[in-house]
């Protein structure tokens, strides 16, 4: 599977990674070098292999539905970009764009 | 006393007789912890600059020194009092910036610590400064920090290791007998094996993640570097255990590493995979491990021929996972909540102009790697493939502990520290972590330690165990170093 | 038409799906935040205890599986109020699948049941607000990470009708459970539609659009029967169906693409490594099926067979809710009448209520208290006219009927003296009226009754007033 430019612009609009002209190109060779060397594993037989794999594996630990919630040792306007009247503030979207639209 | 005598009498101390001296009073921890800071001033100025730390705050450390001699007063002394330790930059600190070698989190300062700090703290540890890494953990020279590479003490013109090369290279300087790392390939083990230091990555799940900025979670662990065993064995003890703010944590109890020490081997088994012995591999780096092999067969050890077969698609395996897990996980970073934010046009100009600029060449590959394998048409052949052959891997270290053998051994990387720009293809560098990403693909416990020289340049030796066996690694590491002394270091 | 539908419903904890944060409605923008739902660098999911007990008695309720293993996934797109650039929820092994939900009868007699594909849990995003400031968007998380399930059908609903049918059917159910408080108006329920049209006998499903941003069943009902109106247009001029998604204007009255890039969307969901998966055993998923309350359905069946008095009407109004089910059957089952005891909670009860805008659990007036007064009434203590004296007193002021019935001298006068001495005194202030009763017009027996009703506060026997007025004019 040769990966092309068009997949390159492709996959970096899903990541919202901004490219050159020029490192996309390049891109296109980078990630065929590497993935040629994972060709490998499509020979493999995993038929037997259910495949979850992961390290701690004893089941997900819940929690109790208490407080108090983990505090900030500062405040949010100390570290956002902007802020006003509490709320983070972002270039504004076109209210018709719905979330995953915007994808 | 001035302060190079000061450092001269600190620095012969392991972590332990150092804390055992602020305990009985004769160092105070503002002692110890200037000693910290007048090394790394030192270090600082020599004419090839290391640059292996990233941010101190001296007068930090100084409140951080009061505290533990406060506590003294009223009788309280941690395991780690007055212990200088270095932090690597993408474990969260409160009082110093958290940016991961990264320029989307420069500056940025976390309003809460990682657990692991916490516990360090609670010890008494006095947390000196963050250390230089590769950017968000990936890379295996430090070459890839957004500030600078960091350089090997031993040989300045090469790499410490990555991606915890400043933390590696810290305790190689002796700015610190202890130091934090992180794991997702090898990351400290291989710096530890390129600046000849003790390096060690828990069972996965050993120690909380909460606070480790993660870059691949499945595979994240924090590792320890120490200046020698007993100093890794003390810091691992002080930072592992169950932390239920991190749900991958496991709550099996935590065993007495530096207990572990004994001169015997009799009765235990070490494998010796012949899939970490190839024929290509550096005939020297070969002879260090024999030699290793039969310090251990001296102590009374079998050492038995195993085979790891899916050990040659460990590589692959870890650069489909990995990515993947990052590609996600480096999704936050986006301008709106903290970082970096650079306008763009409207919000996806933002998104795009903050993360082009943020994300240095190495990370913005593997994020659009690691997109690229997840992606509709692709996740079954990448990412499912990937980790159905990931169970392979794991089950291939399963049989082999079945079989009666306790531990593994095998050269900790395939070479000692290479130039600075010596590997420009991608590729070629994901191969430095040819050894090491098994254990982290597997979850299995993992240590390098010192076991020779070649051309003056540090070789490392890895032992690994199975899920949990800590102790066990620790008492084979105890006794190899003790067994190998000033060898180590030749 | 063909419709399924896809519920997102917040499920009622204190805390957040992923981190111990409040969820409580109208705090100051982001004030219930933390390192985990900011989603800052190294901050990692821990799942709430009880969001999984909710999660399976809503799966239970629905007549589901439930599994004993599900797995968390990641469901990964950018926006501002998703934190962490990917949701957390679930993608191929749900916690609950396989239910059913009957929502009515057709005109044969068959029932209407639908199938519901899966049921699984997941977090909620935060709020974007795009008008507040100019030219930016204004983004609170105090919602991000609050639990979410979403109860997602099989295309089984055919019209508009039905869709409501099955959200009034939903709704009132999770409503008895309890596990949220299911409004639209607040957002705790939301409702996505997938929709289709297909000649009728044609059983291939047609190209369907993702109708979203309703705001209310009734929106719902409408944005429905007009995307089909649009859907109807297009095939019938020859047209395709494009897959798209739609969205709902409510002022506009129609429906418009939303405005997306081409083709669907490719979320790269994956296991979530931060996350195990979740093993819920078998003797916890049985005792929470033991203590699920008793659902509407099977209420209306039970209260057909132990109060064959009720009329059909009468049941559905009193399963309307869980709490007016258990009121009413305290008072019937204390006073031994549930015909009547079912009049005064439809009537004086629930127009109180909604008069004082209480609820019922809160109100003042307990089931004991009004089953007293009914067996006060029954026992011929007090007259029905006194009973609703009394009960508006206690409405305002609490206390035990038959206290205030002496107290307010409500009790019932059967002294013939008495009652005719008021008879008197109505004849003497209602002359005209009283004359011409006398004269022959009969009607005005009931009036007169009344006015010696209120004359003597309520207090008097009406039965023994009739009787005595009967004599005056000799029947």
């Amino acid at each position: 599977m040769a990966v092309t430019l068009d997949d390159v612009w492709h996959i970096a609009a899903l990541a919202r990674l901004g490219l050159t002209d020029e490192r996309a190109r390049s891109l296109v060779a980078e990630l065929n070098t590497i993935l040629e060397h994972m060709d490998v594993l499509s020979k493999i037989d995993t038929t037997e292999i259910d495949g979850l794999a992961g390290g701690g594996a004893s089941g997900l630990p819940l929690r109790p539905d208490i407080g108090p919630p983990i505090p900030l040792a500062r405040e949010r306007e100390t570290f956002a970009p902007s802020m006003r009247d509490g709320f983070f503030l972002v270039p504004r979207l076109s209210t018709h764009e719905d979330p995953e639209a915007a994808s | 006393m001035t302060p190079a005598d000061r450092r001269g009498a600190l620095g012969v101390l392991s972590a332990a007789e150092l804390r055992d001296s602020v305990a009985n009073g004769e160092v105070s921890p503002r002692t110890a912890a200037d000693a910290s800071l007048d090394r790394a001033s030192e270090v600082r100025a020599w004419r090839d600059g290391l640059n292996i730390l990233l941010y101190e705050d001296h007068d930090d450390v100084h409140r951080q020194a009061n505290e533990v001699a406060v506590r003294r007063e009223g009788g309280d002394v941690g395991p780690l009092a007055g212990v200088p330790v270095i932090v690597k930059d993408n474990i969260a600190t409160t009082a110093l910036p958290t940016s991961c070698g990264s320029r989307i989190l420069e500056g940025y300062v976390s309003p809460f610590d990682a657990t692991v700090v916490r516990r360090l703290r609670d010890a008494g540890a006095i947390i000196v400064a963050k250390s230089n890494m590769d950017e968000f953990g990936m890379g295996s020279s430090t070459e890839n920090s957004a500030f600078g590479p960091a350089k090997n003490p031993l040989a300045p013109t090469r790499v410490p290791g990555g991606s915890s090369g400043g933390s590696a290279a810290s305790v190689a300087v002796g700015i610190a007998r202890i130091a934090l790392g992180s794991e997702t390939g090898g990351s400290v083990r291989q710096p530890a094996a390129f600046c000849g230091v003790v390096g060690v990555k828990p069972t996965y799940g050993r120690v909380s993640r909460y606070g480790l900025v993660a870059f691949a979670s499945s595979l994240d662990q924090v590792g320890v570097f120490g200046r020698s065993v007993d100093d890794a064995a003390l810091g691992l003890q002080t930072i592992a255990g169950l932390d239920p703010l991190d749900s991958t944590s496991v709550a099996e109890p935590v065993a007495a590493y530096r207990g572990a020490a004994r001169g015997s081997m009799s009765g235990v088994v070490i494998g010796r995979p012949k899939e970490y012995f190839p024929a290509d591999l550096d005939p020297r780096i070969r002879e260090k491990c024999d030699a290793a092999l039969e310090a251990l067969r001296s102590l009374g050890a079998e050492i038995r021929d195993v085979s790891l077969p899916h050990t040659d698609l460990a590589v692959q395996v870890y650069y489909i996972v990995a990515p993947a897990e990052a590609s996600s996980n480096l999704a936050r970073f986006d301008g709106v909540r903290y970082g970096l934010r650079i306008e763009g046009d409207g919000l996806r100009g933002m998104y795009e102009a903050t993360r082009s600029s943020g994300f240095g060449p190495e990370v913005t590959r593997r994020i659009l790697l690691g997109t690229y394998v997840l992606s509709a048409g692709y996740y079954d052949a990448y990412y499912r493939k990937a980790q159905q052959v990931r169970a392979l891997i794991k089950r291939d270290f399963a049989n082999v502990f079945k079989s009666g053998v306790h531990l593994l051994f095998t050269p900790t990387t395939p070479t000692p520290a290479f130039e600075l720009g010596a590997k420009s293809d991608p590729y070629e560098m994901y191969l430095s972590d040819i050894f090491t990403c098994t254990a982290n693909l597997a979850g299995v416990p993992a240590m390098s330690l010192p076991i020779g020289r070649v051309d003056g340049l540090p070789v490392g030796g890895q032992l690994m165990a199975s899920h949990f066996e800590e102790r066990q690694m620790f008492a084979a590491a105890f006794a190899l170093e003790r067994q190998l002394g000033a060898g180590a270091h030749q | 038409m063909v419709v399924g539908l896809e519920v997102h419903v917040q499920l009622e904890t204190a805390t957040k799906i992923f981190c111990r944060c409040s969820t409580n409605f109208g705090a100051p923008p982001n004030t219930n935040t933390c390192p985990v739902c900011l989603a800052l660098p190294g901050a990692l999911p821990v799942l709430n205890d009880h969001a999984v007990d909710l999660a399976i008695r809503a799966a239970l309720a629905l007549g589901c599986r439930v599994q004993t293993t599900s797995v968390f996934a990641r469901k990964n797109y950018f926006y501002p109020d998703l934190p962490k650039g990917y949701q957390i929820s679930q993608f191929d092994k749900p916690l609950a699948t396989d239910g059913c939900l009957r929502i009515g009868t057709r005109a044969d007699g068959s029932p209407i049941d639908i199938r519901i594909t899966r049921v699984h849990m997941e977090e909620d995003a935060g709020k974007s607000i795009h008008d507040r400031f100019a030219g930016v968007t204004a983004v609170d998380l105090n919602r991000a990470g609050v639990p979410l399930i979403e109860i997602v059908s099989e295309p089984d609903l055919r019209g508009a009708d039905e869709a409501d049918a099955y959200l009034r059917t939903l709704k009132r159910i999770l409503e008895f459970i309890a596990v949220s408080d299911v409004s639209m108006e607040k957002g705790s329920l939301r409702v996505d539609a997938n929709i289709s049209a297909r000649r009728v006998g044609e059983t291939t499903l047609g190209t369907k659009t993702e109708v979203k941003n309703m705001n209310s069943f009734s929106g719902v009902v409408r944005a429905l029967e007009v995307e089909f109106a649009r859907q109807c247009r297009v095939l019938d001029a020859g047209g395709r169906i494009e897959q798209q998604t739609m969205l709902w204007d409510a002022n506009a009255d129609e429906v418009r693409p939303a405005r997306s890039k081409e083709g669907s969307h490719d979320y790269r969901y994956f296991p979530d490594p931060d996350l195990p998966p979740l093993v819920v055993p078998l003797d916890r998923i049985d005792r929470l099926q033991r203590d699920l309350p008793e659902l509407p359905a099977a209420r209306r069946e039970r209260f057909r067979t132990d109060y064959p008095a009720l009329t059909p009407y009468d049941i559905e109004v009193l399963t309307a809710g869980p709490a007016i089910g258990e009121y009413f059957e305290h008072v019937a089952r204390q006073s031994g009448d549930p015909k009547t005891a079912a009049n005064w909670v439809m009537g004086d009860v629930l127009a109180t209520l909604k008069a004082t805008d209480q609820a019922i659990e809160h109100f003042s007036v307990r089931p004991d208290a009004l089953a007293e007064l009914l067996t006060l009434v029954r026992d011929g203590v007090v007259s029905h006219t006194a009973a609703k004296q009394i009960f508006g007193i206690m409405v305002k002021a609490g206390g035990r009927p038959s206290q205030i019935a002496e107290r307010e001298r409500l009790l019932k006068v059967t002294d013939d003296a008495a009652l005719v001495a008021w008879i008197d005194e109505v004849f003497a202030e209602h002359s005209a009226e009283a004359h011409r009763f006398v004269g022959g017009e009969r009607r005005l027996q009931g009036v007169l009754v009344g006015h010696v009703m209120k004359k003597s506060n309520g207090s008097a026997d009406p039965k023994r007033v009739n009787q005595l007025l009967g004599e005056r004019v000799g029947t």
